[in-house]
């Protein structure tokens, strides 16, 4: 039996009466923010030619290297500033961005069947902007066969399409976006001095090579766009400490896709789990707050969150691998496993880390898996 | 004659009696006090019956109140559920803190100020985030069935931040509550 849920089903109809909204005349020009979400994509400024759906001049494109992973979606990435502002990078990790950003993320999913009333091709586009009172406007469009690109329910839609393995994807909530966006200081994810370093880890599972003109550390301060950067960012671009290619590799897949909620300053901080990652930190918080760390969650014989050696009794591997309501981490947001992440997170504890710290087998718990 | 004493008691015994009718005939509902209300709310929303362990009272089956509101005693270990039916998907222990159904086995969750095992490290925005999304501290796994929290969810946030205030009020008890379990 499946779990309780708490959204509706999608049902075309749904999608269609959101279609069929009034559309916001006039509602925004790029350097004027909103307190509500326009009813349509086009009115949020993305776009110069809205029927063409081409991107405006204004809206920069910038590819993560640690992207977050979303059931296999492509994902495309831009974001504007009003004219004649910056943001200010004088908290190397925690930039201060100006009220009136904008930013866009779309999801396309190649394959699988659509609800009626969908288009053809999947696409979503998550929207989010800085309101003039320092508070985060969020909202998701859903494009309908007609081709509009129009505000899903505040509630999101379930089931939105297929993806892989009986599986499907949903549109979040507004609550959703704000429990992603608002467990740490900076709502702007996957938008910093690390993930948009030139340094890039050639290795970081589900990462696309930047498109043309996308924008990186060197490209925003040469822009004007980002003021009060450290010059030594600069000069040595920011790079997760690792002892070896997997684990910088492995410890950047849970930077990009954990640390939104397990970091050091936002509400679950006391769990003491950190997969932020501080410029300024000698060491990455993620190594000595799971290497040998025993964690509130328990399965079985494995306690601790990290074990070296041994992926099998080591919670975060288990969860992550996990895709039941009671073990998976992310809680949500995903309906498959990134198998990718999982080889590599288990060549980093199965190899690297033992290999690292000198781990002997005496040391290891006994776990059937890993036997 | 009346006395001036006799005067000054009466209107004392008048004061009080009025003050303590008109305390008696308030309804605790209307408390402004946020622990009050708090109280009142946890007592009549029905909390005490998965979150304080039931046993063999006097009168049959009760909370017990020394252990309030505290979750699935640590130290009742659970077999697993025996096999639910079509009839009867739905189980409940002696305690009335472990359940198990479709969802797998779910243990009540300590609400005592305990810092390590029950709220008292929570904050009020987390106490309202779980309740309002029926998810662990307002952003973890789903918080499972019989938690009826689609019904509080639709509480004000008044009336939630006042449980919030009395849960913290309560003596704490040390008691980690076991993780779920999964289908079997």
């Amino acid at each position: 039996m499946p779990m309780p849920r708490p959204r509706r089903r999608a049902r075309s109809a749904c999608l269609l009466a959101f279609a069929a909204l009034p559309v916001l005349a006039g509602a925004c020009g790029s350097n004027v923010p909103f307190d509500a979400a326009p009813l349509r994509l086009a009115d949020t400024g993305l776009f110069a030619d809205a029927a063409a759906r081409t991107i405006s001049k204004d809206a920069l494109p910038f590819e993560p290297q640690y992207p977050l992973w979303t059931d296999g979606a492509q994902k495309s990435r831009w974001i504007t500033l009003p004219r004649g502002t910056s943001i200010d990078a004088s908290d190397a990790d925690h930039w201060v961005f100006p009220a009136g950003t904008r930013l866009w993320k779309q999801f396309t999913f190649a394959a699988g069947e659509r609800p009626e009333g969908a288009s053809k091709a999947a696409v979503e586009t998550r929207f989010m902007m800085l309101r003039a009172d320092g508070t985060w406007l969020y909202a998701t469009y859903v494009r309908t066969p007609a081709g509009d690109d129009v505000l899903a329910p505040p509630d999101g839609v379930r089931d939105y399409c297929a993806t892989a393995d009986g599986k499907h994807h949903d549109v979040p909530g507004h609550g959703d976006c704000r429990l992603c966006h608002e467990g740490t200081r900076m709502p702007v994810l996957g938008f910093s001095a690390l993930q948009l370093s030139p340094d890039r880890d050639p290795l970081a599972p589900n990462a696309a090579a930047p498109r043309a003109g996308a924008v990186d550390l060197p490209a925003l301060v040469a822009r004007g766009l980002l003021r009060n950067l450290d010059r030594a960012h600069l000069q040595s671009p920011p790079r997760i400490a690792a002892r070896t290619p997997a684990e910088r590799a492995a410890l950047g897949y849970l930077h990009g896709n954990c640390s939104n909620c397990h970091n050091g300053d936002g509400p679950l901080h006391r769990l003491g789990l950190r997969f932020d990652h501080p410029l300024a930190a000698t060491a990455p918080p993620a190594l000595a707050s799971t290497v040998g760390v025993a964690g509130s969650f328990t399965r079985g014989a494995a306690t601790q969150r990290v074990v070296p050696g041994a992926p099998a009794c080591s919670t975060l591997f288990l969860r992550v691998s996990a895709m039941d309501p009671l073990t998976q981490m992310p809680p949500f947001g995903r309906h498959l496993v990134d198998r990718n992440a999982v080889a590599l997170l288990e060549q980093w504890i199965r190899t690297d880390l033992p290999a690292a710290t000198a781990t002997s087998e005496v040391d290891q718990p006994i776990c059937k898996k890993d036997k | 004659m009346i006395t001036l004493t006799k005067v000054l008691l009466i209107a004392a015994t008048a004061v009080i009696g009025g003050a303590t009718a008109s305390y008696a005939l308030q309804p605790a509902g209307a408390a402004t006090n946020p622990v009050e209300r708090g109280r009142y709310l946890v007592a009549t929303s029905g909390c005490n019956d998965c979150h304080t362990p039931w046993h063999l009272g006097a009168k049959g089956p009760e909370p017990d109140m020394s252990r309030l509101l505290s979750g699935h005693p640590a130290n009742v270990e659970m077999p697993a559920a025996p096999a639910g039916s079509p009839e009867w998907p739905t189980r409940a222990s002696a305690t009335m803190t472990a359940w198990a159904g479709p969802w797998g086995t779910s243990f009540t969750a300590n609400l005592t100020p305990d810092k390590a095992t029950g709220l008292g490290a929570w904050t009020k925005d987390e106490f309202l985030g779980a309740l309002r999304t029926g998810r662990h501290q307002g952003r973890g796994r789903q918080i499972l069935p019989p938690m009826p929290w689609p019904v509080y969810g639709q509480m004000t946030d008044a009336d939630l931040e006042s449980i919030f205030a009395y849960l913290q009020t309560i003596p704490p008890i040390a008691n980690k509550v076991p993780e779920p379990r999964l289908p079997q």
